[in-house]
């Protein structure tokens, strides 16, 4: 980015709901059925039918609010905003316009270099998803009515975000909390989270706010940064060249790596929005808002925060385990069964998630349970195996469904770690190589390693090696000073 | 005139109505003479009235989030002029323009 530009930048994120029905009518919200099979006449939008107001949308919309500071406003109502798309048969969408049901919140973003920075949210709306169109088949599109009317929440940022890596940044934790709450599951290539930004340059120092454009259709965290990073520099090699910036709608080609222009100025939307006469206002009371408070769960960064206190982890850790709701669970429900919870810690954090993100799979489909991941941790604390043996029975545990504790007895790896055993095997091994003990004693001192190597190769990495350490330095020292 | 014939022209092409010359001067004549009546409703003075969207009183209209009967692909697709066996199908749409 030139540096004497800055740019500002706001996001609109759609978040689908994980109800089992859809906002305004009880057909099913499951993704990847038969097209056109989770359908109604509500939905179809056939003439003369009434949408209900599903309760669960109000309370997953007033969970979200809450999660992200807003005020919760006691009186909201739907909104018909109208335009003409052939996913959207009643010829509107159910929206909410003027008065939605959040406003006002914030959010905080951890930036690259540790600091907090707050994004305002100006509002929080309920509305309706449209169907799916698939151009790419024939001389016709396609239309699936399953997702239409599931049940949205947009959520509209104030343009506080200053670059395209806090834009991901704000994105993420807007993620990590949609999940906490179990009110959308996040998953963007499905998706159920969707992301369109505003994006405008200007001079530093300048009052005035550049023409934006909106850029639709990034589905990943990399794309949002790609498309953002590409129109900002769009924008100021504009300006740089003397030339206007078009407000206009873009669209993300992920393939090309550039934006298109889906869109100008003089086709600008004309929604004719207006209050919609089939549902009625929603009045949130304080004594639903109090009920709803009692489905908050503890989100990340409070829980981030008593990981620290209660587990005495460094903050790297706890920020790291606690990201995901189900890695968090997944620690916890291990320390019931250790007081080791650094190395618990050390073991989630490279092990376990190196795995689970190599295979892209969820901690919930983890082969180890945190119980049995404890055990082993146990093993290695009370010196039965060593920290390397213990990597290679993580790596049973991980194919053949058998606790730590089985392996071990089964393959009779347990750590030798008695004393008298260890000394044995140290004389036997002194016995077979006189010569390099005489050089050991002569002061060739880095020849240790060769006795530990020897005694490694005969008790197959059995032999405990803290103590085996302790025993042949003892045990050489002796000989030298005889 | 309370309404132009380029603002009819423009509600037209929102509505997808395709408008003759003629059908244009009419409906602007027909509109505004509408309008103009309901201008006299604007003699009443309402700056202490709230304004009424819902003529019936009620309020938190919900249904539980439980599943109902939904309808068979095939009667979903009964009423549609075009159709495969499990899509409706309408003239390609090249331009996106869903928000
Ligand atoms: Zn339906």
């Amino acid at each position: 980015m030139y540096k004497e530009y800055e740019a500002i930048i706001g996001l609109e994120v759609h978040a689908q709901l994980s109800t089992e029905t859809k906002a305004f009518c009880s057909c099913s919200t499951k993704f990847g059925k038969t097209p056109n099979s989770n359908v109604c006449p509500v939905c179809l939008g056939h003439p003369g039918v009434l949408p209900v107001l599903n309760e669960k949308v109000v309370e997953y919309s007033a969970l979200m609010g809450l999660a992200t500071n807003c005020n919760i406003n006691e009186y909201s109502v739907f909104a018909r905003k109208n335009y003409f798309y052939p996913d959207l048969p009643k010829g509107y969408q159910i929206s909410q316009y003027k008065e939605p049901i959040c406003s006002d919140g914030f959010l905080e973003i951890t930036t690259a270099n540790n600091e907090k920075k707050r994004i305002r949210i100006e509002r929080i709306h309920i509305e309706e998803d449209a169907g799916k169109s698939i151009h790419d088949s024939g001389s016709e599109t396609l239309v699936d009515l399953n997702r239409c009317g599931v049940p949205l929440i947009e959520i509209v940022s104030k343009p506080d975000i200053k670059s395209p890596e806090e834009a991901s940044l704000y994105l993420q934790k807007i993620r990590q909390i949609v999940r906490y709450l179990g009110i959308c599951d996040g998953n963007m290539e499905e998706g159920s989270l969707r992301c369109d930004a505003n994006v405008s340059v200007r001079k530093i120092g300048e009052k005035i706010l550049g023409t934006k454009t909106e850029i639709k259709n990034m589905n990943s965290f990399k794309n949002i940064e790609r498309a953002i990073n590409f129109e900002i520099e769009r924008q100021i090699d504009l300006l740089e060249d003397g030339k206007q910036i078009d407000q206009q709608t873009l669209l993300w080609n992920a393939d090309l790596n550039k934006s298109e222009s889906m869109r100008s100025k003089e086709e600008a939307d004309d929604y004719r929005y207006f209050p919609e006469p089939d549902l009625f206002p929603v009045i949130v009371d304080e004594a639903w808002i109090e009920k709803i408070k009692t489905q908050m769960p503890e989100l990340a960064n409070a829980r981030c925060e008593r990981f620290i206190n209660q587990y005495n982890i460094p903050e790297y850790d706890a920020r790291i385990l606690t990201n995901e709701k189900s890695l968090a669970d997944y620690f916890e429900s291990g320390t019931n069964f250790t007081n080791d919870f650094k190395s618990l810690s050390n073991w989630v954090m490279v092990e376990v998630l190196g795995i689970i993100n190599n295979e892209k799979i969820s901690i919930k489909d983890f082969p180890i349970s945190s119980e049995n991941l404890t055990q082993l941790i146990n093993f290695i604390n009370n010196g039965t195996i060593s920290g390397k043996i213990a990597k290679e029975v993580f790596s049973e545990m991980l194919t053949d469904n058998k606790t730590a504790e089985q392996i071990i007895s089964e393959k009779n790896i347990s750590q030798i770690s008695d004393v008298s055993e260890l000394k044995e095997i140290i004389s036997n091994i002194f016995n077979d190589y006189p010569k390099q003990v005489k050089e050991y004693i002569d002061g060739k001192e880095k020849l240790i390693g060769f006795f530990v190597g020897k005694i490694m190769q005969q008790t197959q990495g059995k032999a405990n090696p803290k103590l085996l350490n302790e025993i042949l330095k003892n045990k050489l020292s002796s000989l030298k000073n005889n | 005139m309370a309404i132009t014939k380029e603002q009819v022209r423009h509600v037209a092409k929102l509505a997808r109505l395709k408008l003759s010359e003629e059908e244009l001067e009419n409906y602007t004549k027909e509109l505004s003479s509408i309008l103009d009546y309901m201008e006299k409703l604007n003699e009443l003075d309402t700056s202490n009235v709230e304004p009424l969207t819902y003529p019936v009183g009620n309020k938190n209209v919900f249904r539980k989030d439980e599943l109902g009967i939904s309808v068979k692909t095939e009667d979903a697709l009964k009423n549609a002029p075009l159709k495969n066996d499990k899509y409706f199908k309408v003239p390609k749409v090249i331009k996106s323009n869903k928000k």
